[in-house]
């Protein structure tokens, strides 16, 4: 496998590179957003120290060369209108060329503008109708023990989706039925489309609803990439079914987007990107800091950029 | 009920007859997975789960959920069977039939009890009248509807052996005998010829394929030679044999225990527009819902009887004799 998990957290260096990760996503987020001219930034920038320590931490075991082989973890992008973060993920880690985001939603593209199981390998489950991935990621956990076979399975929701009756039948049979290979995680960023959560359908208590639920939780900083190592491992390893809520700002690591509800489902336009991206401008320290033939790609696929 | 089918002999209810296919089917094949969500003792797959309690989940009264975890259990590489009433699990589980079964197109069977409104009693909201229109919208879905048990079990084997989603209905009430024994020659989007004829084609489902025999009969007595065709599959549909149908009886009429949209008689006017124009009677529900009451009952008022049938050929007979006589073609060439 070209992933395994490592025993610990890693040091310093390592959160370090991790966070160098979380840039280069950023970038490719915002990139493939403004070549498709339209999408959805804010909930796809909140959820990107989330899937950054998914697969760059060392947490899934997935093997790119072999995107369907047995034994692999399984990650299910429940919020899947944040699909652009783990296109950038899996092109970061070799599932597809880097310059093949720019096909996000283009016709003929595996990149659809939702995860569409079947049309890109590595994607695990077909979303976009919310409320949904949590009980196919049961499915999945209960298929694994049936089979008695190794893997875990991850499941990624927003916030705004847990107001979907279907999640917590999945939270209630998961615990009823003590799957232990499975981890949900909440990208827990405030926002829905149509406004502030807490003023169209509060969650609060989130954790306290998890846990009222027969599920472990823990809650964390989602931005900061210790606490989300820290925290993903702790769910992998917990006996039972666990909970990382994990609190975030909606359009993370651009300043005119942070917090900033109207980013929800509206792509950077042509004055934007530029400024988006000097914010990240820390993105050449951080390539230095990924692996050399990683880097090199997504360089070239830079400089090949023609603006219009 | 047995007033209604003269000459008739009752087997079992289709469902009962579904969850020992099933355990059967089960025996040899332990890739297979059975959900229900608390409806086990009446949809019947818990003749399933008392021989393989380790394969079977009751995930309780959450069918949304249940369908979502058929789709990781099928992505995973096991066969879920998942069950409900016909108007629960395709109803409340629409969404994520679409989005976990359909879109991906994964090899889960979906099976519905209790369709039609002869469950009887418990009235319209529990009678599944629009199950089959949905479950046809829905792209890749196999939607078949057997009329016996002996029809049943071959269906249970084809969905099986079918690598694809499936949607079986299976009804309440004991059902009259159409087959002596399982056919072996059942196959999903085969239509089975039960009696040929050449002046009007009687095309139907479920229990409506007995209703179908016994108006043949009393139309024989009257001259009239009515083929009988058992459309057990509604999707992907016999087109060939619904062409001969129109181009050697002259017109067809559809009966089903469904509303008349979307259903068999939807699809069957639609390939009879595309591949032989002839003219075309519907069998069935008329935009309404039904009741509570004795199934018998039920049957007879809201239309889903041999009578019924009998007075929608007589009148398509009739139309098209006047057509004839005032000069119009029969049927196109």
């Amino acid at each position: 496998m070209a992933n395994t998990a490592p025993g610990t957290s890693g040091g310093a260096a390592d959160l370090e590179a991790l966070r160098g990760r979380a840039t280069v996503l950023r970038r490719h987020i915002l990139e493939m957003l403004h070549e498709a001219a339209s999408g959805h930034p804010g909930g796809s920038l909140s959820a990107v120290e989330i899937v950054t320590a998914l697969y760059f931490g060392g947490i899934l075991r997935y093997d790119p060369a072999d995107p369907a082989r047995a034994d692999r973890d399984r990650f299910i992008l429940s919020k899947g209108h944040g699909v652009p973060v783990q296109y950038a993920a899996m092109a970061e880690a070799g599932y597809f060329p880097v310059k093949e985001l720019k096909s996000l939603r283009r016709i003929d593209s595996r990149l659809q503008g939702h995860p569409v199981l079947g049309s890109l390998p590595g994607i695990e489950a077909s979303t976009g109708s919310l409320g949904q991935g949590l009980s196919i990621g049961v499915g999945t956990a209960l298929a694994a023990r049936l089979d008695g076979a190794a893997f875990d399975v991850y499941v990624l929701l927003g916030d705004g989706e847990c107001q979907e009756g279907q999640v917590w039948e999945a939270a209630m049979a998961a615990s009823h039925m003590k799957l232990a290979n499975l981890v949900a995680v909440v990208d827990y960023n405030k926002f829905q489309l149509d406004g502030a959560i807490e003023d169209i359908i509060g969650l609060e208590p989130l954790a306290a609803k998890w846990e009222a639920m027969g599920w472990t939780v823990r809650e964390i900083d989602g931005h900061d990439i210790g606490q989300v190592m820290e925290a993903l491992l702790w769910a992998r390893d917990h006996e039972g079914p666990a909970c990382v809520v994990a609190h975030t700002v909606k359009g993370k690591g651009v300043s005119f987007m942070e917090g900033e509800n109207a980013y929800h489902g509206v792509a950077p336009s042509d004055e934007e990107l530029p400024k988006a991206l000097a914010e990240l401008d820390v993105y050449r320290e951080a390539l230095a800091s990924v692996e050399e033939e990683a880097a090199a790609e997504v360089a070239a696929a830079h400089r090949g950029e023609v603006r219009r | 009920m047995k007033d209604l089918y003269p000459g008739f002999t009752f087997g079992k209810a289709t469902r009962d007859a579904y969850g020992e296919a099933l355990r059967d089917l089960g025996r040899d094949h332990p890739e297979i997975v059975v959900l229900d969500a608390d409806l086990a003792k009446s949809t019947k797959s818990f003749t399933f789960g008392a021989e393989f309690p380790e394969r079977f989940f009751n995930v309780g009264i959450q069918e949304a959920n249940m369908v979502g975890m058929a789709g990781g259990l099928a992505h995973a590489g096991k066969v879920p069977f998942i069950h409900s009433f016909a108007s629960f699990v395709i109803l409340k589980g629409f969404d994520q039939l679409r989005m976990a079964v359909a879109y991906p197109h994964l090899n889960v069977k979906v099976v519905g009890s209790h369709g039609g409104i002869s469950l009887g009693e418990d009235g319209a909201s529990q009678q599944a009248i629009e199950d089959v229109a949905l479950a046809c919208g829905l792209p890749g879905f196999v939607v078949c509807v057997p009329s016996d048990e002996h029809q049943m079990r071959a269906a249970v084997r084809a969905a099986f052996e079918h690598h694809g989603p499936v949607y079986i209905r299976s009804g309440r009430p004991k059902a009259p005998l159409v087959y002596d024994a399982t056919p072996t020659d059942f196959a999903f989007g085969k239509g089975k010829r039960l009696r040929e004829g050449t002046d009007v084609t009687l095309m139907a489902n479920g229990l409506m394929v007995a209703a179908c025999l016994v108006a043949a009969e009393r139309l024989a007595a009257d001259g009239v030679q009515a083929r009988v065709v058992d459309m057990a599959t509604v999707k992907p549909l016999d087109e060939d044999e619904v062409r001969a149908a129109a181009a050697e009886t002259g017109g067809i009429v559809v009966a089903e225990e469904h509303l008349v949209t979307g259903g068999l008689g939807a699809m069957v006017a639609q390939a009879v527009c595309r591949l032989h124009p002839a003219p075309v009677a519907f069998v069935g529900l008329e935009d309404t819902y039904a009741e509570s009451g004795a199934p018998a009952a039920l049957l007879r008022k809201y239309g889903l009887t041999a009578d019924a049938v009998l007075a929608a050929a007589e009148r398509l007979l009739e139309r098209r004799g006047s057509a004839a006589s005032s000069g119009a073609a029969r049927s196109p060439a």
